[in-house]
């Protein structure tokens, strides 16, 4: 099978997952036959008979409410009912901010300890000891030395992403060819020129690979922080919607957040791809 | 803990600081009639500064004066952040907004729905919000530095009454004695909250120890349902309209109104930083008589609801407006197949009494959340503003009752107020200390 008609397969293959997932999904909740009007004051207490939404979204729930959600996605109905754009650019801000700040941090820091073993060495315990933290783990300390919740989330975001990239643009930097590095040597190149014309491009791909890692990381928790936090953001929305049980526009948002991290992610892996070279 | 204070906070007592706004008063209004300085000393210096004071008095209507100066000043800062918890509790401060109560006040308010009360906690420490719906032990609770960072808080009002209820898991409907209840697992909102202490009280006065014989878990109100549906608990002592909520998921049950266990219990209150009150008098002033007005309007049930239709939107409670609406008017479903009827199933008096407050501190004694001696009068006294409350409900013809202190009945059994320690004594049940 050559190389086009795998991949016709395969495409092939995901429809059919794709269609036997829907499937599965329409049949188990395919919606009972609906109850008669209420005839008593109790059942209409209770919404029987109106349009209450009972046990699991059906497809077609989950079809109009992306429609209504992505017809109007820039609607501000006051500080606590904002539409799906305004909170997915709120998210993305954040985002972006302790991103950008934990590359600054983390890539010319990464350098440093590439270059030096007894830095890495001396430095490494207190990087294994943080990596593993769960970044939400901080956001209690960080609501209480920074006394704000919008930087204390952008704080959470940079401490996610800071380890991944930390550690590979390390990695990357300590595994520099050594012909390379001698050759250098050879022709006498200054620190600097060495620093950014040799061991840069040698070292970008894994430490790409550092900011992809991050990236994905760094999405998975801003849900996380803003649903502990909540005001803005994807993660306030469905922590709004849960409020009101509303599984349908909760779903609806997971696959919203789903999209927009595999864009993202693909993102910096063109950005990888860019970067990376064939010895 | 700093002792008792006049409002702006820069007299020892309130009578002072009457007194110097008079004197200041005095000397704008001597100024005015004598512009020539040396004339005006001249004239002082031969009547004296008192005697002047009096004769200027006798046709200058200086009371009024005074209170037009204090009361219907320029807000110092308009734009003010308010955080509340999507809940009923809140009806008056939400409600202010869509019907521009505050507006009324010149103040711009941006309500602020927050995930939790550590947050709402938190987020007033932080100063990121300049007052707050808050349950009514907390502001209590901050003030003595239980459980965060000692600053002083303030209770402008109770938001309501009433209002909450013990909702139970469908699997419980024949466990409706709460000495069957060993092994239960309920939420409450907060460890500083009315719920967790009348939720003790209840089961301590059936013989069960709330530390030992049930587990007592914090979770955020929102939560509450999720979390019954999931079988994580096996029921509440919540605020609605969750319990109501439960009911029309079909998830659970009211077992028992909050009411019926102390009929006219404080729950919610709204309240600010006495940081805050010192630097922006006027602003404290105009948001006082925005979520007094609310209340006022919520007290009269024929305005129910139309207060349900304002406050269920996405935007504030983000709940079904029936649901809201059976919590508001009182006529509801329970659960078990029958629709009650009971009006005051949540009122909104807003009068923060005092003695409410000492029954909060006695039940956080009893429960070990404060060790040592209390002032119970002291702390209630210094953080339950009832001078100010009487002051803007006069102004708005509200009725006041005049003593901050009642004595009341908890599951019928009774509370004197000035007998604090007598009554933590007479309680078989509590936390050895």
């Amino acid at each position: 099978m050559n190389g086009r008609a795998q991949s016709l397969v395969a495409g092939l293959l995901s429809l059919l997952f794709l269609g036997v997932f829907l499937g599965i999904w329409h049949l188990a909740t395919v919606p009972k036959k609906q109850a008669e009007a209420p005839v008593d004051e109790y059942s209409k207490l209770l919404g029987k008979g109106a349009k209450k939404s009972e046990g699991f979204p059906t497809l077609s729930q989950i079809g109009e409410a992306a429609f209504t959600q992505l017809k109007d996605p820039l609607y501000d109905r006051g500080a606590n009912d904002k539409g799906i754009g305004i909170q997915l650019g709120w998210s993305l801000m954040r985002v972006g901010a302790g991103y950008a700040l934990a590359i600054l941090f983390a890539v010319p820091l990464g350098f440093l300890i590439g270059m030096s073993p007894v830095l890495y060495k001396a430095l490494n315990p207190f990087i294994q000891l943080l990596k593993p933290i769960s970044p939400l783990a901080w956001m209690p300390l960080a609501l209480y030395t920074i006394k704000d919740s919008s930087i204390s989330g952008i704080f959470v975001i940079f401490i996610c992403s800071v380890w991944p990239m930390l550690i590979n643009t390390a990695f990357g930097v300590a595994s520099v060819r050594r012909d390379w590095l001698n050759v250098a040597r050879t022709l006498e190149a200054t620190p600097w020129r060495k620093a950014f014309e040799v061991i840069l491009p040698a070292a970008a791909p894994t430490i790409l690979t550092g900011m992809r890692i991050s990236i994905g990381i760094a999405w998975l928790v801003i849900v996380a922080a803003e649903m502990l936090v909540g005001g803005t953001g994807i993660g306030y929305f469905v922590w709004n919607e849960w409020n009101n049980l509303n599984l349908t526009n909760v779903i609806f948002a997971i696959l919203v957040i789903g999209v927009v991290g595999m864009v993202l992610d693909f993102l910096i892996g063109r950005l990888q791809a860019a970067v990376t070279y064939v010895e | 803990m700093s002792a008792m204070k006049c409002i702006c906070g820069a007299h020892h007592s309130q009578e002072e600081h009457d007194l110097n706004d008079r004197r200041l008063l005095e000397a704008a209004v001597m100024r005015a009639l004598f512009p020539n300085v040396a004339r005006r000393r001249k004239f002082l210096a031969s009547v004296g500064a008192s005697t002047a004071g009096a004769a200027v008095s006798t046709f200058f209507p200086f009371g009024a004066l005074e209170a037009m100066a204090q009361e219907k000043g320029k807000p110092e800062k308009p734009d003010l952040k308010i955080g509340f918890i999507p809940i009923t509790c809140a009806t008056p401060l939400i409600m202010a907004d869509p019907l521009g109560f505050y507006r009324e006040q010149g103040l711009k308010v941006t309500l602020n729905k927050t995930a939790g009360w550590a947050l709402i906690r938190d987020k007033m420490l932080n100063k990121e919000h300049d007052a707050s719906h808050f349950l009514s032990p907390m502001p209590l609770a901050i003030s003595m530095g239980l459980g965060s960072a000692q600053q002083p808080m303030r209770v402008m009002t109770v938001q309501n009454i009433n209002g909450q209820a013990i909702t139970l898991h469908a699997k419980h409907k024949d466990k409706r004695d709460p000495k069957q209840w060993k092994g239960f697992k309920f939420a409450v909102p907060f460890d500083y909250s009315m719920h967790n202490f009348l939720l003790r009280y209840y089961v301590a006065e059936a013989g069960l120890d709330p530390d030992t014989d049930i587990q007592i878990r914090v979770t955020p109100p929102p939560e509450m349902v999720a979390n019954l549906r999931a079988g994580n608990i096996d029921g509440f002592l919540g605020p609605d309209p969750f319990n109501q909520r439960a009911v029309y998921d079909e998830v659970g049950f009211i077992h028992m109104l909050s009411k019926e266990l102390w009929n006219g219990h404080p729950c919610c209150a709204f309240g600010t930083s006495e940081a805050f009150i010192k630097e922006n008098p006027n602003t404290f002033a105009a948001l006082y008589r925005s979520v007094l007005t609310a209340a006022r309007m919520a007290r009269e049930a024929k305005n129910r609801p139309l207060i349900a239709k304002v406050i269920s939107p996405p935007n504030y409670l983000n709940q079904p407006e029936t649901v809201v609406e059976q919590v508001l008017t009182g006529t509801f479903a329970d659960g078990l197949g029958n629709v009650q009827k009971v009006p005051d199933r949540a009122d909104f008096d807003p009068f923060p009494w005092q003695s409410m407050a000492v029954w909060i501190l006695t039940q956080m004694k009893r429960w070990g959340y404060v060790k040592g001696d209390v002032n119970y009068k002291q702390i209630a006294e210094q953080v339950f503003l009832v001078t100010d409350a009487k002051k803007y409900m006069a102004q708005l013809e509200m009725k006041a009752p005049a003593s901050a202190y009642a004595k009341v009945k908890v599951m019928g059994k009774e509370f004197d107020p000035s007998q604090p320690e007598k009554y933590l004594a007479s309680f078989a049940v509590r936390k050895d200390v």
